[in-house]
């Protein structure tokens, strides 16, 4: 095979340009902060900034991973943020209310007990979108509204702290010198690969997503599959809020998991998995949820004011979406002729070369 | 769905189910009725007196006002998730024109109006020319605004100014020794005036259609793209003089104000019975919405014990029950 054509073998993989966005996301990092690359080896455990991308992005990755298959069967949670709280507000209370707040039983008793409430909230919204039919939007807008009530109902409104070393491993501890959150997240990936690419699960996903009604008629039980993908989003949301209520040994429910939603989409965006549901691409978002945590990294490190952060955040959204939209594609390159056409969005949308190209679908 | 018993009543469900107003009807209802329950149980407290009524509307008319530009967007069947964050940004571009720049609010207020219906313009363009889902780019418009709010500055910046001081406090007096503040004059004229449009207007009834059906109201020769984009453009507006409203509400420019602020909008939407898949709705229902949700309020005030965080979770509530009878309603009327 020749050098050419393996270059547009590569190029034309649909996971090219995000691992490219990403490369480059990180290579941009280096001028800035020498030693970028380095990971140290430090009382047993690994440190570096590659290191600290990984630990603070699991929780993402972990929501993007449920919200992927969610997407795909055609739907939307935005009550991930919620269930991110209430999760973690549960298990910090259980974990406070123990005499022994360092005993395993009880910490696994507390995570037990979260997972599952979250599962339940998850349960609770497949069931208003897949017997009810209501529109997933709405369905899971009622859980957001209600689900940081719940959450603040379970704090009492105050901050529970604990001090336990059992429960910081899973969000902030080491384990074979790397973070035991970077396990987690692995078996998580592994689990719902080998689910839905090793068995016939993830076709059925994608076969509810293009066509709901269809895939009926085939004899796919349509509402039990999107069931099934609403409470494993849950249960993932859990997780990642075990994670970032042990991270920092405390639950907030006003604040924990804020906007978790909207990075979750952006992630599952970005990997290329398109919102109108039919496909998905796991590797993609987790790429995606990589990027983004990388770019807050960046964002932090070269020094741009962090309070851009969410106007470059927006950028971004629009420049993938509108890169996505196929409209947009013809009318902006398809009649080069022309004039280069139609109004760019945002002023900055030009300027923002890298992620530009996640033309995958 | 045979839940009703006899051929007779079941016709006559039917019907009442197709009522379009019965949405509405249903949210006054439990207006008056929770408000009957406010004043026997706080009698002693002052609940009947008419202020209590009247700071309804006070406390809530920059709601009013973004949950009136919302009905626009959801009655084309759209979503539009960026009003918190406009309201948010108005409040800071205001507080920062005004305190750090010394603009005259007179000149102040036209700018932001303007920039707020510019940014629903432009998302009301990406949304219908390149066919990307309102969501979608909404949410861009959130993280854009709310960015923005940020970039003008981290802090809060309090508003000294006493054009802005004698707006706040000027009383309009009402018959009965009560008084509405301007805001509350200005989102009842707001609403007024969305009625009229929605209602009497040519542009109103296009928004109707293209809620109803976007093929329809294309192939019947209806503007389609200007309407669709002059909605969005409408929820901006609505958004920023919502964001002037609340800044003579608290009189300070936050980047936190008004986070979220786009889920009551939108649940005061949908409890006032507007058809969240679009052409059905009444924007006075809108009206009911937002004094249901700012009766909870004002109840879980009075009761004193229960705390702030019950008010999300009885929204919650509310949501699931509306949108349930939305569900039975258009579910009979489709088969």
């Amino acid at each position: 095979m020749s050098l050419t054509s393996l270059w547009r073998a590569a190029t034309q993989h649909r996971l090219f340009w995000p691992v490219a966005a990403l490369v480059a996301l990180l290579v941009i990092n280096v001028p800035f902060t020498p030693g970028f690359f380095e990971i140290h080896l430090k009382n047993g455990h690994l440190y570096g900034s590659l290191v600290s991308i990984v630990l603070f992005g699991s929780p993402l990755i972990l929501v993007a991973i449920g919200m992927t298959l969610v997407i795909a069967t055609g739907g939307i949670d935005l009550s991930v943020g919620a269930v991110v709280a209430i999760s973690g507000a549960l298990a910090c209370l259980v974990v406070s209310k123990q005499a022994d707040q360092d005993s395993v039983a009880g910490v696994l008793l507390a995570f037990a007990l979260a997972l599952a409430v979250a599962l339940v909230c998850g349960a609770w919204n497949g069931l208003l979108v897949a017997r009810l039919g209501i529109q997933p939007i709405i369905a899971t807008l009622i859980l957001m509204v209600a689900g940081r009530g719940i959450a603040q109902l379970i704090t009492s409104g105050q901050i529970i702290t604990v001090n336990s070393d059992a429960y910081s491993l899973i969000g902030g501890g080491y384990w074979l010198a790397l973070p035991f959150s970077l396990f987690v997240v692995a078996l998580v990936v592994v689990l719902s690969m080998a689910l839905t690419r090793r068995t016939a699960l993830g076709l059925l996903v994608e076969a509810v997503g293009g066509n709901a009604e269809a895939s009926r008629l085939v004899g796919i039980r349509s509402r039990r599959i999107k069931i099934m993908a609403y409470m494993f989003c849950g249960l993932c949301a859990g997780i990642a809020g075990l994670m970032i209520s042990s991270n920092v040994s405390a639950a907030d429910g006003n604040n924990a998991g804020l906007w978790i939603e909207l990075d979750a989409i952006l992630a599952v965006v970005i990997g290329g998995t398109s919102l109108t549901g039919g496909r998905f691409h796991l590797g993609g978002t987790i790429i995606g949820a990589l990027i983004i945590q990388t770019l807050t990294t960046t964002i932090y490190t070269i020094g741009v004011p962090t309070q851009t952060n969410l106007v470059f955040k927006a950028v971004v959204v629009i420049v993938v979406c509108l890169m996505q939209s196929s409209v947009f594609r013809a009318k902006v390159f398809g009649a080069r002729a022309k004039r280069r056409g139609p109004a760019q969005k945002s002023p900055g949308a030009a300027a923002d070369a890298a992620p530009q190209m996640e033309v995958s679908s | 769905m045979s839940v009703i018993d006899g051929f007779r009543t079941r016709a006559e469900g039917l019907r009442l189910l197709q009522d379009r107003r019965l949405p509405v009807l249903v949210t006054a209802g439990l207006f008056v009725l929770m408000f009957g329950f406010g004043a026997f149980r706080y009698q002693s407290y002052g609940f009947l007196d008419a202020q209590v009524f009247m700071n309804l509307f006070i406390d809530n008319g920059y709601l009013l006002v973004a949950a009136v530009g919302a009905t626009f967007v959801i009655l084309t069947g759209g979503i539009d998730l960026s009003v918190g964050s406009v309201i948010g940004f108005t409040t800071m571009l205001t507080a920062w024109l005004v305190e750090k720049q010394g603009l005259p609010l007179l000149l102040v207020a036209p700018i932001a109006l303007g920039v707020g219906a510019f940014g629903g313009y432009l998302m009301g363009y990406v949304i219908h020319h390149f066919e990307i889902e309102p969501f979608i780019v909404t949410l861009a418009g959130l993280f854009f605004f709310r960015g923005l709010c940020l970039v003008i500055s981290k802090e809060s910046i309090s508003i000294t100014d006493p054009t802005v001081d004698r707006l706040a406090q000027t009383h309009v007096p009402l018959p009965g020794g009560s008084f509405l503040s301007i805001a509350a004059v200005i989102s009842l004229a707001v609403l007024a005036l969305a009625f009229y449009v929605l209602h009497y207007t040519r542009f109103g009834r296009r928004v109707y259609a293209i809620g109803g059906n976007e093929q329809s109201a294309l192939l019947m020769g209806l503007p389609v793209a200007g309407t669709k984009i002059a909605v969005y453009t409408v929820s901006g507006f609505c958004s920023a003089l919502s964001g002037l409203l609340f800044t003579l509400y608290i009189q300070s420019g936050d980047p936190l104000h008004a986070v979220g602020l786009e889920l009551d909008a939108i649940a005061a939407v949908v409890v006032g019975g507007t058809l969240l898949t679009g052409g059905s709705g009444y924007v006075i229902g809108t009206l009911f919405g937002v004094l249901v949700l700012g009766l909870i309020k004002t109840l879980i005030q009075f009761e004193g014990t229960l705390s702030s965080w019950w008010t999300k979770i009885a929204t919650g509530v509310l949501l699931f029950a509306f949108i349930l009878i939305q569900r039975t309603m258009t579910g009979r009327r489709r088969t």
